[in-house]
Formats: C-alpha cells, structure tokens, sequence
C-alpha cells in the first residue's frame, strides 16, 4: 500500500501539527479578545481607589462598593452626624458609612433596567408576530412584486438612525410619544421587523408545504393549518429570531439616548452617565454594564448555532 | 377523524401518496368557488394581503412616512427647537451648503478612514481566524463561541467601557501597551489626541466586529466540498496553488458579503463612537452621523441636518445597490 494515503480519513484532513498550531493561535486569540470584558467585570468587583490605581490591580480584596453605588444614591455627611445616626441597617449602608456617606435613596439602575426589559420584550412579541405572519405569506403565496416588497423591507434597516430620528422626534413630539415606552416598543419593532421577515421566511421555506397540503385535504382551512401545523413545525426559527430582536433591542442606544430623557429611558443610554463623586464611578459604572451583559451572554451561547443566519439575514445558512 | 399532529401528517405524506400538491388542488378545483370560500374560510390572496399588510403598515408610519417627512423638512428652513417661527421653502439651498460645507467632508473624509481601516483590519483578521478555526482542532466549538461574545454585546455600552480602558493613566490599554514597548504609559492618550484617537475607534471595532467577518468566512470555507481539494490532491497541486485556486474564489462571495453588511454598517456608525470619542478630540474622529446628530439635536439645524440625512441615506442606498451587483457577478462567476 501507497504510505501517502493508508490513514483512514480524508487527505484534506490537516495533520496533527497543523491542527494544534491552528489550535494556539485561536486560542490565543480567543483569550485577548475577552480580556476586556473580563476587565470590566473585575472592576465591578473593586473600591474605587483600587479602580484607578496604577499599575492595574488583578489581585485585590472583593467589594460590593461598585454594586452598593449602583444601586442608590449618597450624600455626603460629616463625620459627627454619621457617628449619630442609628446602626447602619443593611450592607450598603455600611459601605456608604465607611466612605463617610449616608445612603439617600434608590438609585434609577432599577428602572432603566425594567424599562429596558419592557421595551425589548414587547418590541419582540409585537415584530415577531407581525414577522411570521408577513413571512409565511411570502414564503407560500404568489404575493405581486415579491422581491421588491422583500427588498424594501430589508432597505428600511440600512437608513442611518439618525436620520430617521430626526422626523420621529417631530412625529413623536406631535402624537405624545416621546419618551413613552409604547413609542419604544413601535419604533423597536419596526425597525426588527425587517430582519424578523427575513430569518423566518427562511425558516419557513424549510418546512416542507406537503405538510399543510395534506392537512388542508383533511379539511383544516389554511388558518387552521399554519396555526396548528406550520406554527408548531417553525418553533426552533421563532424562537431564534425572537432571540435576535431581543438582543437587537436590548442593546440598542441611538433612539434611546435621542427620544428618551426619564420614564421610558432604557439601561445603555443611563450606564454611562452613572456618576460618583468627581467624574464617573467606574466600579458603578463596572457592575452596571456587568449586569446588562449577563443575559447576553447567556443568550449568545443559546443561539450559536442560528447565529449565522440571524446576522446575515438568513443570507447564508451553512 | 383528523389528526391535529404535525408528526403524524408528515407520516401521512411519507406514505407514498401519489403526489399530495395535486390533490390539495383538485380537491379545491373539485368545489365551487362560492361554497370553497364559506368551506375553507379566507381565500389565499386575502390571507396574503391580510398578513402582509400590517407589517407593511408599520414600516409606511415608522420608515416611510419619516422618511417623506424628512425629505420636505429639507427644502425648508424649518428648525424644531423654534416651532412656531414661520417656516420658509429654501429650494435646494441646504444641499449645496451640505456638498460644499468642508465640516461635512471632514466627516466624510474621517468616515472614509474608519471604513477603509475596520473593514481591512476585520476580513484580514476574520479570515485568517476562520482559516485556522477550520483546521478542526480539539475544542474549536468553545473557542469560537467565546471569539464570537464581543460582537453581541450592546455597542454603547462596549464604547463606554472602552473610555474606561483607554484611560492614560489608569487604563488597561495603556498599561500592556507601554509593558510590550516600554513608552511610558502616561506619553499618550488613545482618545484624547488627535492623531491617537481615529485609530482608537478602529481598534474598538476591529475588536467589537472581527468575530462577524470571521463567522461568515467560515460558513463560505465549510461551503467547499472536500472532493474538490482531493481531485486537486490527485493532480499534485501544491497546498498554496490549493489555497489561490479553490480557496480564496470559493470563500470570495461569503467575504464579500461580510464586508458589504459592515460597509453599510460602519457608514452608519453612531453609538460606539459618539460614547467612546463623541467625534472628539476636535472632529477628529467626527463620523457622519456624529455630524448628523450635532446639526439635528445639538445645533437644531432641522432642515440643513434633513437634508444631510437624505444625502446619507441616498450614498449608502447607491453603494449597497452597487456592491450587491459585484456581488452577484461574483457568485454567477
């Protein structure tokens, strides 16, 4: 036998040393690049005096400062009056004591974050919805000027944002939706809409259209069968486009930082301007963005295998 | 009796019934028009319009009808923090003080360097990433789930971060750069000097977007069946003429669609920056729609800023329009 060829796979199978020079470099890469967000999540972990010193400190002792700061508001007190108050109740009114202030109440992390959750959700439901439906039409009717409808869908995400928020602003001024979360969650979901058409129609190309022929020969109206039949059979696609639209709208900061102020402001417009004493609070600032990257994080691991799909348009699909 | 199972439909198709598609037709072909349309409830092209519609509604009163209004605005002198001045027609005035405003092809110009310089950064990057992640080596799942973290993390919040990490004197950034090269680590600021601070986005964005090139370079290099490298294996070509030939033409299309979707990307760009640099130091790294967002919401130059925005949105519609043809010429190749 010929030596070149007696291995069991492929020859375009790369050889062992190949495989784990290739395997190093990615994994070094790989190590790099989360670096600074492993960065900002020890930072929300750090005193403020240990945030910014330097050399940068990797070891030091825990803290929940950033955490406490986030949370509430402080003023600064004398040392006599602190020495005269009660006991300090809870663990971040220690921590304030300690850096010589008195906690003044709850800070507006909580509701950005809320408002952040009601907006993305609520855009979801509503782009997704109104997303399976367009798709399905697209994908089994003879709809006139198809492409071009498909095509105009898609265009209405490449506009600048700020150049549709200019007019939004006026429109939103006149009808009262500034800074309400119902013109959020509109806005929101027009602009994922787009990209909900497109990824679903890809999915629901997928499912074979013997599926509901036969169950409409069995007597089920087409309603009937794209709720009972394709509706069940594109769970996995809804579901991971539902997932997209969340991300999109959770993460998205233009139309929020232009069209919000208070009440319906969402998380990415407030962290930045999370301020302490003397400049911005980094541990504050640190564990507010640790916090609103979490479900992310947890959301890309939950969608690897769609995630292609989801930010080609359904473009490519492997 | 019906099945309502989806399983069990499928089942029934699996059988081999004679083509299932002519029967569904001949079953309705068999019923009058009338009694089909009470029978079998809405017919198809009102369920199509019906399902349509409402997403197309919202797209005309949150894309189109903006759009329309911002069109008008443009050829008025209208300003939004003033509602109640009178409003006049300028004609096209605002376009020519926009194309002939050296402000705006200062932006254009460092708009021009952060696209050139991102988009070559990432496809050299993502390509070699995806090139080595091919290689299949033990564990590339993981690793490629964790390459892929910063590009689905919120743009804002990543340039805020970034500020933190640029820092001249307590920032990461300047730290390892000033232990590799042994600069002083306090000799230069990323985002506060001129010179510093365009490359600063760009590194931002290289490390925020390589994981999106490097993606859809990899579904284009698993796109390539094997029996192609083997036939070329049998004829002896060499590893590099397998790379120039069969390679890089294959993975082409899927690089230029990756490159196409961060073109129009970036042009846009506005979070990220306007967090980390807000087109700071000076305008050095004032993008377009940094431009845009001063003219509109810090200056109130309502009609200038709307036609500044059509004249955007008209370049980014021509250069996609454009691209996507090279692309299919490409692909047809």
């Amino acid at each position: 036998m010929h030596r070149g060829i007696t291995t069991a796979h492929s020859v375009v199978e790369p050889g062992p040393r190949m495989r784990v020079a290739a395997g190093s470099l990615v994994v070094l890469y790989a190590l790099i690049t989360i670096v600074p967000l492993a960065w900002i999540i020890l930072t929300s972990f750090k005193t403020p005096s240990d945030a910014i010193s330097y050399p940068p400190k990797v070891l030091f002792t825990p803290s929940t400062e950033g955490y406490c700061n986030l949370f509430t508001t402080r003023s600064r007190q004398t040392p006599e009056y602190i020495a005269a108050l009660p006991p300090a109740t809870g663990r971040c009114d220690q921590v304030a004591r300690n850096a010589g202030m008195v906690v003044a109440g709850p800070s507006n992390y909580v509701p950005r974050f809320v408002n952040s959750l009601i907006i993305a959700f609520g855009s979801t439901v509503l782009s997704v919805g109104l997303g399976v439906m367009a798709a399905y039409a697209f994908s089994r009717f003879k709809v006139p000027l198809k492409d071009d409808l498909l095509f105009f869908i898609l265009s209405t995400r490449m506009m600048p944002p700020i150049a549709v928020a200019i007019p939004i602003y006026l429109m939103y001024r006149e009808l009262g939706l500034s800074d309400t979360r119902l013109g959020m969650i509109v806005l929101y979901s027009a602009v994922n809409v787009s990209l909900a058409v497109w990824l679903l129609k890809g999915f629901i190309d997928e499912i074979p259209r013997e599926y509901e022929e036969a169950a409409m020969v069995d007597g089920y109206t087409r309603l009937q069968a794209f709720r009972k039949v394709v509706l069940p059979q594109a769970t996995t696609g809804i579901v991971a486009t539902a997932i997209f639209c969340l991300i999109f709208a959770w993460n998205e900061y233009a139309f929020a930082v232009l069209l919000t102020s208070g009440t319906a402001q969402t998380a990415p417009p407030f962290i930045p301007i999370i301020i302490g004493e003397g400049g911005q609070d980094w541990p504050a600032v640190a564990a507010g963005t640790t916090l609103f990257l979490l479900p992310i994080l947890v959301f890309t691991v939950l969608l690897r295998k769609h995630l292609l799909r989801g930010i080609t348009f359904g473009a490519v699909r492997k | 009796m019906l099945s309502p199972r989806p399983e069990t439909l499928g089942a029934v198709v699996a059988k081999p019934v004679p083509r299932p598609a002519t029967l569904a037709t001949r079953a309705a072909a068999a019923t009058p028009a009338a009694l089909a349309g009470k029978v079998r409830g809405l017919s198809d092209r009102a369920i199509a319009w019906l399902f349509i519609g409402p997403t197309m509604l919202l797209l005309l009163a949150i894309n189109i009808f903006p759009l329309i209004w911002t069109i008008r605005l443009s050829f008025t002198n209208f300003r939004a923090n003033r509602p109640n001045a009178t409003v006049l027609g300028v004609g096209i005035d605002n376009y020519v003080s926009v194309l002939t405003d050296g402000d705006i092809w200062l932006a254009m110009q460092a708009t021009a360097h952060f696209l050139f310089w991102t988009i070559f950064l990432q496809t050299l990057i993502g390509f070699t990433l995806a090139y080595l992640i091919d290689r299949r080596f033990r564990g590339h799942g993981f690793w490629t789930t964790v390459i892929l973290i910063p590009m689905m993390l919120s743009p804002a919040v990543v340039g805020n971060f970034w500020a933190f990490l640029y820092q001249p004197q307590i920032g990461l950034f300047n730290y390892v750069v000033a232990w590799l090269s042994g600069v002083p680590a306090s000799s230069f600021e990323m985002i506060g000097s001129v010179r510093l601070a365009p490359w600063a986005i760009v590194i931002v964005d290289t490390w925020m977007w390589t994981p999106y090139v490097m993606l859809i370079c990899l579904a284009g290099l698993r796109s390539i069946p094997d029996y192609i490298y083997e036939a070329a294996e049998v004829d002896r070509a060499s590893a590099w003429r397998q790379f120039w030939s069969i390679t890089l033409p294959m993975v082409l299309p899927f690089v230029m669609l990756a490159v196409l979707f961060r073109g129009i990307e970036n042009f846009r760009m506005f979070d990220m920056v306007n967090l980390l640099t807000s087109g700071g130091p000076g305008s050095a790294t004032e993008l377009a729609s940094i431009t845009l967002k001063r003219e509109a919401f810090e200056k109130w130059r309502t009609g200038y800023s709307s036609a500044f925005a059509i004249v955007l949105f008209v370049a980014v519609f021509g250069m996609a329009n454009i691209y996507v043809k090279a692309l299919n010429h490409v692909k047809n190749r």
